[in-house]
């Protein structure tokens, strides 16, 4: 953990955005190692990259990764987490 | 699906809070209201195009009736920030979107004690929460641990002062860590784990914590009150980071 580590809250709107729902206070399972946490109690990494990645703050493996295209959309993969849908 | 627009934000008004700090009162096109803690998305676009995106914390508590409050530190050589500070007036507009994130709020519905950790701006969010605190008229004991530099630095000082002599429950512990006033009594040193748990003292273990500030010292806080016999569930974290001012 170094000082470029922020919390998933920092990417909220971004998460949003992409989710369409409001997702860091929703419930959610690592799917490394099981851990149960709420989403913005993820890690976040690469603020200036041009994609975001999200760990899991106890295993610190990848759950998120959303990679920004040149149009504006996002790739998404967050085959790193079970979220619950509402 | 709740979506997520930018609106535009109107300055009504400019404070200074200290010679680093400003706090911008927006009124904002279709606010829909905001829990404390929560931030905004503002977006800037010169005449060319180019635009600049940062995240901000509403420091007003909610209720406000369109108008939020932004408190903003002047970050030298940033590329938003020195705008805020230097160059926005009374009337110009530019877009936010939000009001955003749901893990670093405090709804006020919870008896339980609350346990405030600040570093410089980080008191933001934390004071969305104690300005809530107060207007609901909440029962929950509340202590906030501020670390600011010098007594010119600590925002919203004379505020939190007029909030903690009503005599609520609230409690604010300051520390100074670069110049203290003569005769000072309090802490004088950077937030340490000895500090947290003398606080701790005061709150007790069924505190409700949020931890706002430099990484560095949220880190460090966090650790230490886990160490201490806090559940991590109970240690709600937001670290800035060098998000570029």
């Amino acid at each position: 953990m170094d000082e470029h580590t922020l919390d998933a809250n920092a990417v909220a709107g971004t998460l949003h955005e992409v989710f369409g729902v409001e997702l860091t206070g929703q419930e959610s399972e690592c799917a490394h190692c099981g851990n149960h946490a709420q989403v913005g109690t993820f890690r976040v990494y690469d603020m200036h990259g041009p994609g975001v990645v999200l760990r899991c703050s106890t295993c610190a493996q990848i759950v998120i990764r959303l990679v920004r295209r040149p149009d504006g959309s996002y790739l998404v993969d967050a085959s790193g987490v079970y979220l619950k849908a509402t | 699906m709740a979506g997520l627009a930018w609106e535009i934000a109107t300055v009504a008004a400019l404070n200074d809070e200290t010679p680093h700090i400003r706090t911008l009162s927006l009124n904002v096109a279709g606010w829909s209201g905001h829990r404390p803690g929560q931030h905004v998305d503002i977006r800037l676009t010169a005449e060319d195009g180019y635009q600049a995106q940062r995240s901000y914390s509403v420091a007003s508590a909610p209720g406000g009736d369109g108008r939020i409050e932004l408190t903003v530190e002047r970050v030298a050589g940033g590329e938003v920030s020195p705008f805020l500070h230097d160059e926005l007036i009374v009337g110009d507009r530019f877009e936010v979107r939000g009001p955003i994130g749901g893990y670093f709020v405090w709804d006020g519905g919870s008896p339980d004690p609350l346990l405030l950790v600040a570093g410089g701006s980080g008191v933001v969010p934390l004071m969305a929460i104690v300005r809530h605190r107060a207007a609901i008229g909440s029962a929950a004991p509340c202590t906030l641990l501020f670390s600011s530099r010098t007594p010119a630095d600590i925002i919203y000082a004379s505020e939190l002062e007029s909030l903690a002599a009503r005599g609520d429950g609230l409690r604010v512990v300051h520390t100074l860590t670069r110049e203290q006033p003569e005769g000072w009594a309090g802490y004088s040193r950077r937030i340490d784990a000895q500090m947290l748990e003398d606080v701790l003292g005061l709150t007790g273990k069924s505190a409700s914590v949020f931890v706002c500030g430099p990484t560095p010292l949220v880190e460090l806080a966090a650790t230490s009150l886990v160490s201490l016999g806090l559940p991590p569930s109970r240690v709600r974290t937001e670290r800035f980071g060098p998000s570029g001012g």
